[in-house]
């Protein structure tokens, strides 16, 4: 039997189970098979803070996104078109979400009384498509119940697993499902699973046959009558690797180090969502790379502040909350205008907040979280992918100007993946650490004493004798001989550093501290406006993680025929040299920002510019299709004219 | 879950990889062009005086020498020492320290603290310093007292103290820091005095001859705050009985004419003073430092007076060697960059391109 194959040009799956069913796994393995077939794709874990939540409600669901098309696209994706729920919880959670007609392949093994009411459904949904559809909240999707346990365990048999570990594999079972009805090559995934079970051969071959039995059942029943085909996506020449953003920045951070020559210290405390980094770069050290997990936050930044001293790029990686306990140490770095790299993985606040969700709620603390004039330099990447080429960034900035660096991810960045094409090594910047190895002052100069012969000049080290470009101050390590000094976090005298209360001087220091970090924008290319007509009157400005968003929402705006202008920031501090300019240029700003308004309100102080707010703090990421609503009603109200944007029947209704 | 069986890099000195000096030294050359400015009187001056006289013995290269230092009178230490020095935030000087002696084992790590930067603000930093046994030198300058903020009770202070803060008394009851420090299971630990320049400076020289983690309390006078704190171990009237001397290999005696000893206590387990007259010889407690178990050493530290200081063993406690967290780490990265040779450009390529990657051509 030939089955009908129909051609999509994208796709959004959202597998959704209990936490302990593996869903962040088929997830990953789904996106994995995508990625070397050639689509492009985004993608967007979503799972509890806690470890294993209680089995089978509502807050121990866990969802893994992917959106995968043969086009460039920007976003994990509004709505899902498929949900593959492993529990009634996973079902009920998720189904709010769904547009009319999605599709929905639910395990019905787990709908069991317990199961429903822990979900708190009185009824099973199932019943009423049964009985032919009508009433049920299920009515308006294509639902296929399939017994994904019964069949896993069945098939598995032969391993002589016991009945816990055998249903353990229904997940690769409904990824293999998935695999067939979208095509996609299996053979990476049971490579994955080989290598993953080698040492427990019984558990590795039951998860490779549920895996197989999952794509035969697909291709068997008559339950899926069609298959889908998504093409590859047409991009640029390259070799390509699917990455997340974690891995992506500890790999920047490696490389930040390879460039510099400078060995990566890396001082952290485990927090959510920015411990990958401290786990991915503790594996390389052949690279020269030591990684301390401190004992508390403080020490964490502490012991990244002495290997800097010592002549390492210190780095410390956290979330918002580390970076409040943080603050005092980062005002040290200030001080001592040491380079350090402070790595913030925003997540939902204040406080301990939402551990596992995304925000971007910490930029003002990272521009101003310490007590007085204390400017550090701010960078964020605006996607998973680009948290490398962030990285790399930051340590240019902090190595060549002698400061900390904010670097502002987030935990949608932290953890979502797309495809990243590899850079070439000598593509990425060279950064000179310039260590100070001689004198740098002159006590005497040189001259003829009374007997006439000549006395030689006499030169001493000051460590805050400034190159005149950067205003950065030499680095002497200790180890250098002739170069003693100390430093701290005492008012330091202009040029020799000596503690210094002098008025006149503190002033001056501020100022000039200030002065360096501004004087950074010197260094930053024009930005690039995405302006495709040149006619928009609506420019939409944005930083970090809602790129992907912000870049979807222009687009339908301009697929409806209007006009409207994107530029995004790398660069929160200093801001580009030519931002001022091109904000005059346009007639109307939007800001969208997962916060309440901390870039437009650094916009409005510093360009007197009527920035306009799109505020979301729910813990998710924008969604394209709502900002584009606000961006048309925005262009609407700048030319004068009813937009119109013909919503996608599939885009379902949500409140921002 | 797993565990590794480390690898005990062996014994070695804790100055044995920092480059020597050929040329004599001299205490000048340790003195930096700033002016001291601590209080007249102040006991600061006669242990900055010490260790300046005693670094040129050590004969180590200057600028392999780093002093770091947190907030507080003591603090401004680095200042008066022309080495490399960082003066730091209050509580943190042994976590900057931490990166410093782990980032270098060229370098000789000194940390210079008080009671309140390293008990009260820093109590944390301390404690996994001492466990992790970081190489550096501790100097915890205790006065008992708040000096830089004009004299509130410290974390060293006794019970019912009355100070600014606390004008019906202090109700905190106070940190006995060589106790803390052989809780921490360090590896080095000893009590001297400010004023006794000879015992200061051989215990100096045993600190920086440790590798790991030493730390030396300085009970040192604040002549504006506290005044006398430690008056009954300094005057000749009554220092015999106050000062229990520590000697790794010799009976532990104090008193006029060593009269009295310590004896194990039975009924406690701990260690009580006794009249070596009513004791037999071999009763008394021969003091070993070097005892891997940490409970004699805790039980004599137990005989420091809490209240007013009549009474405090003095000397090093506890002198053990143990593998330090720094040495260890860079083996590790030693054994990794071994298992991975190469043009470190080459191997960043490689792992960038590592994983399942496809081209587009």
């Amino acid at each position: 039997m030939s089955k009908q194959v129909k051609q999509l040009d994208r796709v959004i799956i959202r597998f959704a189970g209990d936490s302990g069913d593996g869903m962040q796994l088929t997830g990953d393995r789904f996106t994995q098979e995508s990625a070397v077939f050639g689509n492009d794709l985004v993608t967007l874990p979503n799972f509890p803070a806690e470890i294993r939540a209680p089995q089978g409600t509502l807050p121990g669901v866990s969802s893994f996104q992917v959106h995968f098309a043969d086009h460039d696209i920007l976003t994990a994706g509004d709505a899902p078109d498929v949900l593959v729920a492993m529990n009634p919880a996973a079902l009920k959670a998720n189904l709010a979400d769904l547009p009319k007609g999605a599709s929905i392949i639910v395990d019905t093994h787990d709908f069991t009384g317990r199961n429903l009411t822990k979900a708190g459904y009185d009824t099973n949904p199932l019943d009423a498509l049964e009985q032919g559809g009508a009433g049920g909240e299920l009515s308006e999707f294509h639902v296929h119940p399939v017994d994904l346990t019964g069949m896993t365990v069945e098939a598995v048999k032969e391993f002589g697993l016991s009945r816990k570990d055998a249903a353990r594999a229904k997940n690769m079972f409904a990824l293999g499902l998935l695999s067939w009805m979208y095509g996609r090559p299996t053979e990476s995934t049971i490579a994955f699973l080989t290598k993953r079970f080698a040492k427990v051969p019984a558990i590795r071959d039951a998860n490779i046959t549920a895996f197989k039995t999952g794509w035969n059942f697909g291709e068997t029943t008559e339950a899926f009558a069609v298959s889908y085909e998504i093409k590859p996506a047409k991009v640029s020449p390259g070799t390509y690797r699917n990455i997340t953003g974690n891995l992506a920045l500890s790999y920047g951070l490696v490389a930040a180090g390879v460039r510099s020559g400078l060995p990566i210290f890396l001082g952290s405390y485990p927090i959510t969502p920015a411990s990958d980094i401290l786990h991915e770069l503790s594996k390389h050290k052949s690279f020269g790379v030591t990684t301390l997990q401190a004992e508390d936050e403080i020490a964490g930044v502490g012991a990244a502040i002495g290997a800097s001293f010592a002549g390492h790029l210190g780095v410390t990686t956290t979330s918002g909350p580390g970076i409040a306990l943080k603050s005092e140490a980062i005002g040290l770095a200030v001080m001592t205008e040491l380079p350090l790299l402070v790595i913030d993985v925003q997540r939902g606040g204040p406080s301990t907040g939402l551990p596992t969700k995304t925000e971007q709620a910490d930029l003002l603390q990272a521009m101003f979280g310490r007590n007085g004039e204390a400017p550090v330099p701010i960078v964020a990447p605006q996607s998973p992918g680009d948290c490398f080429a962030a990285a790399v960034e930051a340590a240019r900035i902090a190595v060549t100007y002698r400061t900390p660096v904010m670097l502002l991810s987030d935990g949608y960045l932290a953890n979502g993946s797309e495809p990243w094409r590899v850079p070439e090594i000598d593509d990425l910047p060279r950064i000179d650490p310039d260590f100070a190895t001689e004198a740098n002052h002159v006590v005497t100069p040189a001259g003829t004493a009374e007997d006439g012969t000549a006395t030689p000049e006499e030169r001493d080290y000051w460590p805050y004798l400034r190159d005149e470009e950067t205003l950065a101050r030499p680095w002497a390590i200790p180890g250098t001989p002739g170069l003693e000094h100390r430093i701290g976090g005492l008012e330091k005298g202009e040029g020799h550093g000596n503690i210094s209360y002098d008025p006149a001087n503190h002033e001056r220091m501020v100022r000039i501290r200030q002065a360096k970090v501004d004087g950074i924008a010197d260094s930053l290319p024009p930005l690039e406006v995405d302006d495709p007509s040149g006619k928009a009157k609506v420019l939409v400005i944005g930083w970090g993680s809602t790129y992907g968003p912000i870049g979807a929402g222009c687009r339908r705006v301009r697929k409806a025929g209007y006009d409207v202008a994107q530029v995004h920031l790398r660069h929160l501090n200093p801001f580009p040299k030519d931002l001022g300019e091109i904000l005059r240029r346009y007639d109307k700003v939007l800001v969208p920002e997962m916060n309440l308004g901390q870039l437009s309100l650094l916009l409005r102080g510093r360009y007197l510019v009527d920035a306009i707010g799109y505020n979301q703090v729910n813990g998710m990421p924008i969604k394209a299709a709502v900002l584009a609503d606000a961006i048309g009603a925005l262009v609407a109200e700048a030319e004068g004219i009813e937009v119109d944007l013909t919503p996608p029947t599939t885009t379902p209704e949500v409140t921002p | 879950m797993s565990t590794e069986q480390l690898p005990f890099p062996g014994v070695r000195s804790g100055v044995e990889l920092v480059p020597t000096n050929d040329q004599p030294q001299t205490g000048k050359e340790y003195t930096s062009d700033q002016e001291v400015r601590w209080c007249p009187g102040c006991g600061d001056y006669a242990v900055l005086k010490a260790v300046q006289g005693f670094l040129p013995q050590l004969g180590l290269r200057r600028e392999n020498i780093v002093f770091v230092s947190g907030i507080g009178c003591s603090s401004r230490f680095p200042y008066y020492l022309d080495t490399y020095g960082m003066h730091s935030i209050h509580g943190r000087a042994p976590s900057i320290a931490t990166g410093i002696a782990t980032a270098r084992e060229d370098l000789s790590v000194w940390v210079v603290t008080g009671d309140g930067d390293a008990l009260s603000i820093g109590g944390n930093h301390l404690i996994h310093a001492l466990r992790r046994n970081v190489n550096m030198t501790i100097l915890l300058f205790n006065n008992r007292i708040y000096g830089l903020t004009k004299g509130q009770y410290s974390p060293t202070s006794e019970a019912g103290k009355v100070t600014k803060s606390t004008p019906m008394g202090s109700l905190d009851h106070p940190f006995n820091p060589v106790s803390l420090a052989l809780g921490a299971e360090a590896s080095f630990v000893a009590r001297t005095i400010d004023s006794d320049r000879k015992h200061l400076t051989h215990v100096l020289s045993a600190a920086a001859a440790h590798r790991g983690t030493s730390l030396v309390e300085i009970y040192q006078n604040c002549p504006i705050f506290n005044d006398g704190a430690f008056d009954a171990i300094k005057s000749n009237d009554t220092k015999a009985d106050a000062i229990i001397p520590l000697v790794h290999g010799e009976q532990i005696r104090f008193g006029v004419e060593g009269s009295k000893g310590l004896i194990r206590d039975s009924a406690t387990g701990g260690v009580k003073a006794a009249l070596v007259a009513d004791v037999a010889e071999d009763q008394l407690l021969v003091h070993d430092a070097h005892n891997p178990d940490p409970s004699t050493a805790f039980a004599i530290s137990r005989l420091t007076d809490s209240g007013y200081l009549n009474q405090s063993p003095i000397g090093i406690f506890r002198q053990v060697e143990r593998p330090t967290y720094d040495d260890q780490a860079r083996d590790q990265i030693a054994t990794a960059k071994e298992g991975a040779p190469g043009d470190p450009q080459q191997r960043l390529d490689a792992l960038i391109n590592s994983g399942d990657t496809w081209t587009v051509v």
